[in-house]
């Protein structure tokens, strides 16, 4: 369990070999295929951000597009009207996601809305600001923000203008810093007190635990890491409209791969993601085969369905047992 | 802006509101019995819709007669889902449920996609164009109707809880489960008629929203989110702060479309959830939990 | 320089809507003394033992710890101004495994060195003899493990004072006599200054110096174990009761 183990166990020997095949991709496979590794890779991305508000300390949000249209406006709209580069804009994503979080992770907690109804009042912020950002001019209102596409010869990073391998690199760079990032956090001090908030609030106040403040703590790196990924969103695919960027489905897309996955684990979001998507992929196939409207949500849903019936507790831990990697971490 | 004009936009607004708070009270019962929050509940709304479309365009029965039909349908439904699916997740935690009425409602919501295809269907009755004058006022003749039917509905429903011996069981279950197990009661059956019964209010609300609105498949989430609002304004259990919040939210609506920009109207309603959310989470009528 | 009790407690009052539970109550723990909290069911002991440790505050009255006025403060500044304590419905963290359970209460010390809170959780573990039950997850433990759960959790915030309601409730004879000795043990090698609110008279007895007792949220008695036994009103009201 401990963290000088970790790297030299058979999990992290596995996971130095994914990367490694991740790595080389874009040598071997064409655009589309890319691009749903890229999307993989996203939804791992903001599943683990999510899941250190939720998995690690216990709280629910429904609205995590806010998080994701304030990073992908904030560095959308500073490129189109300054041409700031998005990796200036990006900070400023998450400064106005840290404050918007901070106010919500505030008043809900001050005022006690806890559970089902503080992920009411997560919704609820998401959907004003959407509503919002639907009458607001200078983002382009309901109409949208589009980027600028040139072609060009070589990419251009610091612009992040350039090719799909580019993008691709820079998800799966995100993805594993945000992967070693919840794990120091799990394995320190905060990580504890967060699962020990999870598990029983009291409890953890009464051991001396500043509950408050590590709940804040834990909103508002979930809404700053969040936002980065809406900085991708915004610049991997050019075109911001708040009915779609902010829209409660793009919450709800969000955290399903960690529930599938297991939920407070570290791969689980990463497995999650892959699940979603490669059944997404099957189906859509089957779908056009079939030529019907519809068919592939509907599979889809059953296969939600069948999951949380046979694995309620996410398909990670159960694989990782059957792997044998119970005691490597989480 | 005269008085006349504002009194009118208030009066639809009331109305309507009351069809609102019909539909809420099927997620007010649902949640207030079995601490399950119901979020395939604008799907259940929407298969309601399509339901009394198809008894009026194929057999010609208008909305208000269907009703019973429709109710009675999906309260099989309910009972069903309650009772094959729901049942097992009742002590599970939170997000578990969520993604397990939301798997539900990606499958309702599809089917509904697959059989009546993207397009709004509205229907027309003879009634549609019809008023009544009451003085300055001029109320439509269908909003009147579904306004009045919708609180018959809420009082059948309130008289049941109330005398009826199935009702007191499930009131009985909702206030302590095991009490009621212990005194014999079938908990898993009740809970299963109060699905049935929740999901009879959003057949019933089906029905009379259908007099007044267009239908279309990918309504479902904005009415889960309408049920959720009108539930945390008026009290999430309570019955009577499920119409009264329903009214609120049918006012609001009604009068923020012709006072600020209608696009704007969603963002009101928001704004008073977050508001009851902070200050008075239990709700306007509900108690103190 | 006059020395003061460890915690004292000064016409320590609480009404729930009107209901009075409790009720001018003031008793002192002196430092490095074992007291026992006794009365019949719903005479107030729990209310104030959370009165004590800040889970709510208090109506009126104070409470000094350690010469400084804690009154209204709430449990976590309470905990870290020492004073551990235990709930009578036990509240694991269920997730976690045993040892981590007790880490956490550990982590406010050596800049939150994970491994020294882990090596001192596994060192309090071995004293409440759940050593070999470290690495179990805390759900799987049994009730009076979970009960040494409870006061190795609050031993790891290294209190000056411990709060202990109903530890030894449901474990047998045996277990219980061990876990007197081990709070003896424990008060007399480090000086923990310990309160408890005991249902099990013979443990009550074996460790206490000082006995206080309450009925209907008032302090009825206090004394010795043998003053308080002896004591009328006490015999009347409480062990009256259970001594037919």
């Amino acid at each position: 369990m401990n963290a000088g183990t970790l790297f030299s166990s058979r999990s992290a020997r596995l996971l130095l070999g994914l990367l490694a095949v991740l790595s080389l991709a874009p040598l071997g496979v064409d655009d589309y295929t890319l691009s749903i590794l890229i999307a993989v890779l996203l939804q791992a991305y903001l599943g683990m951000s999510w899941n250190v508000m939720m998995g690690f300390a216990g709280q629910f949000s429904l609205g995590h597009a806010l998080y994701i249209g304030l990073g992908a406006y904030a560095a959308g709209a500073l490129f189109i009207h300054f041409g700031v580069s998005p990796w200036i804009g990006v900070f400023a994503g998450m400064t106005v996601s840290v404050a918007v979080s901070s106010v919500i992770g505030m008043l809900g907690f001050r005022f006690k809305v806890m559970g089902v109804y503080f992920a009411l009042l997560t919704i609820a912020f998401a959907e004003f600001t959407r509503v919002l950002f639907d009458h607001w001019g200078w983002v382009g209102a309901s109409s949208g923000l589009v980027l600028p596409v040139t072609n060009r010869v070589s990419d251009d990073f610091w612009l992040l203008r350039g090719s799909t391998s580019m993008f691709y690199y820079l998800i799966l760079a995100m993805t594993v810093a945000g992967f070693l990032f919840s794990r120091s956090l799990l394995m320190r001090r905060i990580g504890y007190y967060w699962q020990a908030i999870r598990e029983n609030e009291d409890a953890a106040d009464a051991l001396g635990i500043p509950v408050f403040r590590y709940k804040m703590i834990a909103v508002v790196i979930s809404a700053a890491m969040t936002s980065v990924g809406g900085m991708f969103i915004a610049f991997f695919s050019n075109n911001l409209f708040p009915e779609s960027i902010f829209s409660m489905h793009r919450s709800l897309e969000l955290i399903l791969g960690p529930i599938i996955g297991g939920v407070g684990t570290l791969f689980g979001p990463i497995l999650g993601a892959v699940i979603l998507t490669a059944m997404g992929e099957t189906f859509t196939i089957l779908g056009e085969h079939v030529g019907i409207d519809g068919v592939k949500q509907i599979a889809y849903g059953i296969c939600l369905l069948a999951i949380l019936i046979v694995k309620p507790n996410g398909v990670w831990p159960w694989l990782r047992h059957r792997l044998g990697l119970d005691g490597d971490g989480k | 802006m005269d008085a006349t004009f504002f009194l009118n936009v208030t009066s639809s607004g009331l109305l309507t509101g009351l069809v609102y708070g019909l539909m809420a009270l099927g997620l007010s019962v649902i949640f207030g019995v079995m601490r399950v929050v119901n979020f395939a509940h604008g799907d259940l709304m929407v298969v309601a819709m399509y339901a009394a479309f198809l008894l009026f365009t194929k057999l010609g029965i208008q909305p208000v007669p269907a009703l019973p039909l429709v109710a009675g349908g999906l309260f099989v439904v309910g009972y069903l889902l309650q009772r094959v699916l729901i049942n097992r997740f009742l002590g599970a935690t939170e997000h578990i449920q969520f993604l397990l009425l939301l798997s539900v409602a990606i499958i309702i919501t599809n089917v509904v996609l697959m059989v009546f295809g993207p397009d709004a269907r509205n229907i027309q009755l003879d009634a549609s164009f019809e008023s009544y004058s009451v003085g300055p006022l001029v109320l439509d003749k269908v909003r009147v109707i579904a306004a009045i039917t919708a609180g018959g509905v809420a009082a059948l429903l309130w008289a049941f809880f109330r005398y009826t011996t199935t009702g007191t069981a499930i009131r009985a279950c909702a206030d302590n489960p095991v009490g009621a197990r212990v005194v014999g009661l079938d908990v898993e059956k009740l809970y299963a008629v109060t699905f049935g019964i929740g999901a009879a209010c959003v057949g019933a609300a089906g029905c009379l929203l259908l007099l007044l609105v267009d239908v279309h498949p990918h309504l479902s989430s904005d009415y889960t989110l309408l049920g959720f609002i009108i539930v945390i304004l008026g009290g999430l259990g309570s019955l009577g702060g499920a119409l009264l919040g329903g009214i609120l939210v049918g006012l609001s609506e009604a009068l923020s479309g012709v006072l600020i920009a209608p696009s704007l109207k969603s963002m009101f309603s928001f704004g008073l959830l977050i508001l009851v959310l902070l200050l008075r989470p239990q709700g306007i009528l509900g108690k103190k939990p | 320089m006059t020395s003061h009790p460890m915690l004292s407690v000064c016409d320590l009052g609480k009404s729930f809507r009107g209901l009075r539970a409790v009720n001018a109550v003031t008793f002192d723990v002196p430092k490095g003394a074992i007291v026992g909290l006794i009365g019949p069911n719903g005479a107030g002991k729990t209310t104030t033992f959370n009165l004590i440790a800040g889970a709510f505050p208090p109506s009126d009255g104070k409470v000094t710890l350690d010469g400084h006025d804690v009154t209204g403060l709430g449990q976590a500044e309470i905990c870290r101004a020492g004073v551990g304590r235990t709930f009578q419905i036990v509240k694991p963290f269920a997730g976690l495994s045993v040892e981590e359970n007790v880490m956490v209460g550990g982590l406010r010390y050596d800049d939150g060195d994970v491994e020294t809170a882990r090596a001192r959780a596994n060192d309090i573990l071995r004293l409440l003899e759940l050593g070999d039950k470290a690495r179990q997850p805390a759900q799987a433990l049994t009730l009076p493990d979970r009960k040494r759960l409870e006061v190795a959790r609050a031993l790891a915030t290294r209190p000056k004072l411990l709060l202990l309601d109903e530890v030894m409730a449901g474990l047998r004879p045996v277990e219980c006599d061990r876990m007197v000795a081990i709070l003896q043990g424990l008060n007399k090698e480090t000086g923990l200054t310990i309160l408890l609110i005991e249902h099990v008279m013979r443990a009550v007895m074996a460790l206490s110096d000082h006995v206080v007792v309450l009925h209907h949220g008032e302090k009825i008695a206090e004394g010795t174990p043998a003053e308080v036994t002896s004591h009328p009103k006490v015999l009347e009201c409480y062990l009256g009761e259970e001594h037919e």
